[in-house]
């Protein structure tokens, strides 16, 4: 059952994500990039994370993605054409690329002894269920970052404001 | 019964993919699309990790991500704006005022 899951929703979140790298037009990469991030909230639901699987619906695809698209509307953004600088980063990024790729699933292939299997759902806690076990912690434990956050929001949100304001 | 190598090996295949895009794309919001895909795949591995381990700490530090994502792609997409402002080009070879 986890297999099938895992095997149904990791192949769609890579189609994804080749997808985003195929794709010459702005608007196809980003959306693209929201089957992956769908298709990852699967995943973190069946590893038991229930709050972010809704987070990453809500607050990724939900709320960054239509940023993307805005922006991108906004912009009215183009096909992006092949210069010179895009052929010496093809001959550079693939064969980077699949190398930390090689030299990472090779760490995690010959780990995987150490590593366990897992299992649908699955609590983390005894019988607590997530949200009570992430707010618990989120709101004793890790308080302080958690408020520090919302001033990080908020300088953000300034950030945006002065930068994207009209220079008179 | 999902071995977890098999999620680590996932996060890595989708974080090559946002590295090689990072590095091929010319286009500034196509490579900060790119951006947030590696930080997804980092995600998968914290909540993995967080699963094998029976602690809730890796789903904290993912949702800490996804705030510290949120307030960047809000800044940089209106450092994006100001950039297509003033050089009207969304290509990053034009963009190369501190280059010369």
């Amino acid at each position: 059952m986890q297999l099938a899951i895992f095997i149904i929703f990791g192949a769609l979140a890579l189609g994804g994500a080749l997808n985003l790298l195929f794709q010459r037009h702005p608007i196809n990469s980003a959306l693209s990039l929201v089957v992956v991030m769908m298709s990852l909230a699967v995943l973190y639901w069946s590893l038991g994370a229930e709050f972010l699987a809704a987070a990453q619906v809500i607050v990724y695809s939900g709320a960054i993605m239509v940023l993307f698209v805005f922006v991108i509307m906004l912009l009215n953004a183009g096909e992006e054409q092949h210069t010179d600088g895009s052929r010496a980063a093809y001959t550079v990024g693939i064969p980077g690329a699949a190398a930390i790729f090689c030299l990472l699933s090779f760490v995690f292939l010959t780990e995987r002894g150490a590593l366990q299997t897992s299992n649908v759902g699955g609590d983390l806690g005894n019988g607590v269920d997530n949200i009570a076990a992430v707010s618990e912690i989120l709101f004793t434990k890790q308080l302080l970052p958690f408020e520090v956050t919302s001033i990080l929001i908020l300088v953000a949100i300034l950030g945006a404001v002065v930068l994207a304001r009209k220079e008179q | 019964m999902v071995p977890t190598a098999y999620y680590l090996v996932l996060a890595a295949m989708l974080f090559s993919v946002g590295i090689a895009a990072f590095l091929i794309k010319r286009n500034v919001i196509t490579i900060f699309v790119s951006i947030e895909l590696m930080l997804n795949a980092v995600n998968l591995t914290f909540v993995a990790f967080a699963h094998m381990w029976h602690q809730v700490s890796g789903q904290i530090f993912v949702f800490f991500v996804m705030v510290v994502a949120a307030a960047e792609a809000a800044v940089g997409l209106a450092i994006i704006i100001s950039i297509f402002r003033a050089r009207q080009t969304l290509n990053v070879d034009e963009i190369d005022l501190m280059k010369s």
